[in-house]
C-alpha cells in the first residue's frame, strides 16, 4: 500500500495511542514515544513494523504517541492511520 | 505574658531556631496549605541552614521546599507521604541524605520516644485563641480534624500556632490545647479552601472499578466478619468508595449495625454513619466538605489523634480494632508485598500514610486494584518498593479474579465456598501478562534516596534514584 497523504488515528487518553503517518520516499521510519518506553518500547516498535509489513506499506513515517495501549490497540490504531493515509478503503 | 507575636519571622526568632534543628508541620490543609511555605520562606530569609523538616505529608503546593533543599536550608526530610512533584525531585536525587518515610502511626511513636525530636512545631490552625487553643472545625479555612498535629504539639520543644481566625474566646473543645503552645501568630490566610478539602472523593463510574468494588463487597460478606460490631476503613480512591457503597447496601439490607468507621473520612463514611451502619466515626483527617461539616455538628463523628489512630505504642490504637480495611496499590508482588511509594517507573509518588498501620491492625486487609493500568501489570515478581509487607495483606481483589494470601487458607475456603473467582496470585499474574505482554525490568540508580520505615520501626526497604533516561 502506498501512503498518499498525512493521516492519524487514536487519542492521547490513558491506555490508548495516537498514531500519525505521512509519506516518506521508499523508507519506513517508526518513532515511538511512550509512558512505558522502558518496559514496552521495543515491543511497540516491533508491533508497528509488523502491521506496516502486513499491509505492504512502502515509504512511511509513522509516529506513535503511546499512553500505555495494549498491543491489540496499537495494531488497530496503526492499521487505521495507514488505511486513512493510503486512500484505499478496501 | 502574651503569646501573640506580630509575625512568623518573629515567632521563629523567639523560638530560638538555629542551624541543624528540626521543624515540623501537619498536613490537614493538604494541597491548600500556605503555612509550610510561609514558614520556610522566613526561615530561609533568616539565613538558617541544615534543617530537618518533619512533615506528616507533603503536597505539590509545597514545591518551593525543593528550592530550600537546593539552597541548603533543608537537608533532611521525614514524612509519611509525598505527592508526585516532590517525589520526582527526590527520585532525581535532589537531596544528599535519604528521605525517611514512616507510617501515620510510626511518626507519633518516634516523636514520643525521642527518636525524632522536634525543636519547633508549626501548627496551622483554622481557629485559635490567644493562648493557642486550636480547632480545625471553625473558620474560613476549616479542615475538620487536626489529628496528625497532636504529637507535634505535645512533644516539640517550642510550639508556634499560626491562624487566620483569632478567636476572642477558646474553642468549646480545643483539638490542641494552649498548655502546649508558646507563640500565636495571626495571618491573613493559612490556606486556600479549594485545596484544603478535595471535591474529588467520588464513586468511580469506570465499569472495571465497579466490578472490583462489587467483588470487594462480596469478599467482605463471605469473610464472616460482617456482623454487628463491624469496624471498617476504606481509602478515598474511586473503587474503594464504590466498595463502601455496595457494603452499605448489604449492611442496610441485612440490618447489620457496625461499631466504628475509621480514617481519613469522606462523605461516604458520613452517609454510612447517618444511615446507621456505624455507631461512630473516628476521624484523624477530613477529606471533603461533608466530613468537615459532620465532625463539627455530629457528636458521633469524633476527632482522634494519629497516636490513637495507629501508633504502635498506643494501647487503644483504633487500627487494632478494625475488621476490614480496603486499600490501594501501585504494585503487589507474588508474596503479597505492596508498593504505594513509587510508580512503575520508580518515581516516588506517594507513601504509606496509614496503609501499613491499618493492614497490620485489621483482621482482613484487602487490596483492590485493576490487573493492569496503562499496560503495566499490577502483580509483579517483586515490588519496586515494599511499603506494606505481604504478611499483613490478606487478599487481592481485581476485576478478573481474587487472590488470597496462602497464609490465610481459611479465608480462601470461605471465598471459594461463596462461589467467588479465587485463583493463585501467580495465575492472576500469568493471565494478565497474556494480555499486556511481559514488561522489561526498569533500570534503577545506585544511590539510595529514601528509606521506608514500617509501623514497628523496622527498615522495610530502600528506594533508589531514577537515572536519567
Amino acid at each position: 500500500m502506498k501512503i498518499l497523504k498525512n493521516a492519524a488515528a487514536g487519542t492521547v487518553e490513558s491506555s490508548d495511542a495516537y498514531v500519525t503517518v505521512e509519506p516518506l520516499g521508499e523508507e519506513i521510519s517508526v518513532e515511538v514515544e511512550s509512558v512505558v518506553i522502558e518496559q514496552f518500547g521495543e515491543d511497540i516498535e516491533r508491533c508497528a513494523r509488523e502491521v506496516l509489513a502486513e499491509l505492504g506499506v512502502e515509504g512511511a513515517r509513522l509516529v506513535i504517541n503511546d499512553r500505555g495501549a495494549l498491543e491489540c490497540v496499537i495494531r488497530a490504531r496503526v492499521e487505521t492511520a495507514v488505511r486513512r493515509a493510503g486512500g484505499d478503503l478496501s | 505574658m502574651s503569646k501573640l507575636v506580630g509575625s512568623i519571622k518573629e515567632a521563629i526568632r523567639l523560638a530560638g531556631l538555629r542551624d541543624g534543628m528540626t521543624v515540623s508541620f501537619h498536613h490537614h490543609l493538604r494541597n491548600g496549605d500556605y503555612v509550610l511555605n510561609a514558614v520556610m520562606e522566613q526561615i530561609a530569609s533568616l539565613g538558617i541552614k541544615d534543617l530537618t523538616v518533619n512533615a506528616s505529608s507533603l503536597f505539590d503546593t509545597h514545591m518551593p521546599l525543593i528550592g530550600h533543599i537546593k539552597n541548603g536550608v533543608v537537608t533532611k526530610l521525614l514524612t509519611n507521604y509525598v505527592s508526585a512533584g516532590i517525589g520526582r525531585a527526590i527520585s532525581e536525587g535532589v537531596m544528599e541524605k535519604p528521605v525517611s518515610f514512616r507510617t501515620h502511626g510510626r511518626r507519633p511513636a518516634d516523636i514520643a520516644l525521642g527518636n525524632t525530636p522536634i525543636d519547633v512545631a508549626f501548627i496551622a490552625a483554622p481557629t485559635a485563641d490567644k493562648e493557642g487553643n486550636c480547632t480545625g472545625k471553625e473558620g474560613r479555612s476549616a479542615c475538620g480534624s487536626l489529628g496528625y498535629a497532636y504529637a507535634d504539639a505535645e512533644y516539640a520543644e517550642k510550639v508556634v500556632v499560626i491562624t487566620d481566625n483569632l478567636a476572642d474566646t477558646p474553642p468549646a473543645s480545643p483539638s490542641i490545647e494552649g498548655k502546649h503552645v508558646d507563640y500565636v501568630v495571626a495571618v491573613d490566610a493559612i490556606g486556600d479552601p479549594r485545596g484544603i478539602v478535595s471535591g474529588t472523593t467520588r464513586i468511580t463510574r469506570d465499569p472495571v472499578g465497579l466490578v472490583m468494588a462489587a467483588s470487594a463487597a462480596k469478599v467482605i460478606k463471605a469473610s464472616g466478619l460482617l456482623k454487628d460490631g463491624f469496624a471498617f476503613q476504606t481509602g478515598a480512591g474511586g473503587a474503594s468508595l464504590a466498595a463502601a457503597k455496595f457494603l452499605k447496601e448489604i449492611m442496610l439490607k441485612e440490618g447489620i449495625r457496625g461499631s466504628f468507621g475509621l480514617g481519613g473520612i469522606t462523605s461516604y463514611m458520613v452517609e454510612m454513619l447517618r444511615a446507621g451502619c456505624f455507631e461512630e466515626l473516628l476521624d484523624v483527617q477530613c477529606f471533603d466538605l461533608d466530613a468537615v461539616a459532620s465532625i463539627k455538628e455530629d457528636p458521633r463523628h469524633k476527632e482522634i489523634s494519629a497516636t490513637r489512630y495507629a501508633s504502635p505504642l498506643a494501647k487503644d490504637a483504633a487500627v487494632g480494632g478494625l475488621d476490614v480495611v480496603i486499600l490501594g496499590a501501585t504494585e503487589i508482588d507474588t508474596s503479597f508485598n505492596v508498593n504505594v511509594h513509587t510508580d512503575s517507573n520508580g518515581y516516588i509518588m506517594g507513601g504509606s500514610g496509614g496503609h501499613s498501620d491499618t493492614a497490620n491492625g485489621a483482621k482482613l486487609s484487602m487490596i483492590i486494584a485493576p490487573t493492569f493500568r496503562a499496560r503495566l501489570p499490577i502483580v509483579t515478581d517483586r515490588v519496586t518498593c515494599i511499603s506494606t509487607p505481604g504478611r499483613d495483606i490478606d487478599v487481592l481483589v481485581t476485576q478478573s479474579g481474587i487472590a488470597v494470601n496462602p497464609m490465610r487458607s481459611e479465608l480462601r475456603e470461605r471465598l471459594v465456598d461463596a462461589g467467588l473467582p479465587v485463583m493463585d496470585i501467580e495465575e492472576l499474574k500469568a493471565r494478565t501478562e497474556r494480555i499486556t505482554g511481559v514488561p522489561k525490568k526498569i533500570r534503577r540508580g545506585e544511590r539510595v534516596v529514601a528509606e521506608v520505615i514500617g509501623r514497628d520501626g523496622e527498615l522495610l526497604d530502600v528506594i533508589y534514584n531514577v537515572p536519567e533516561r
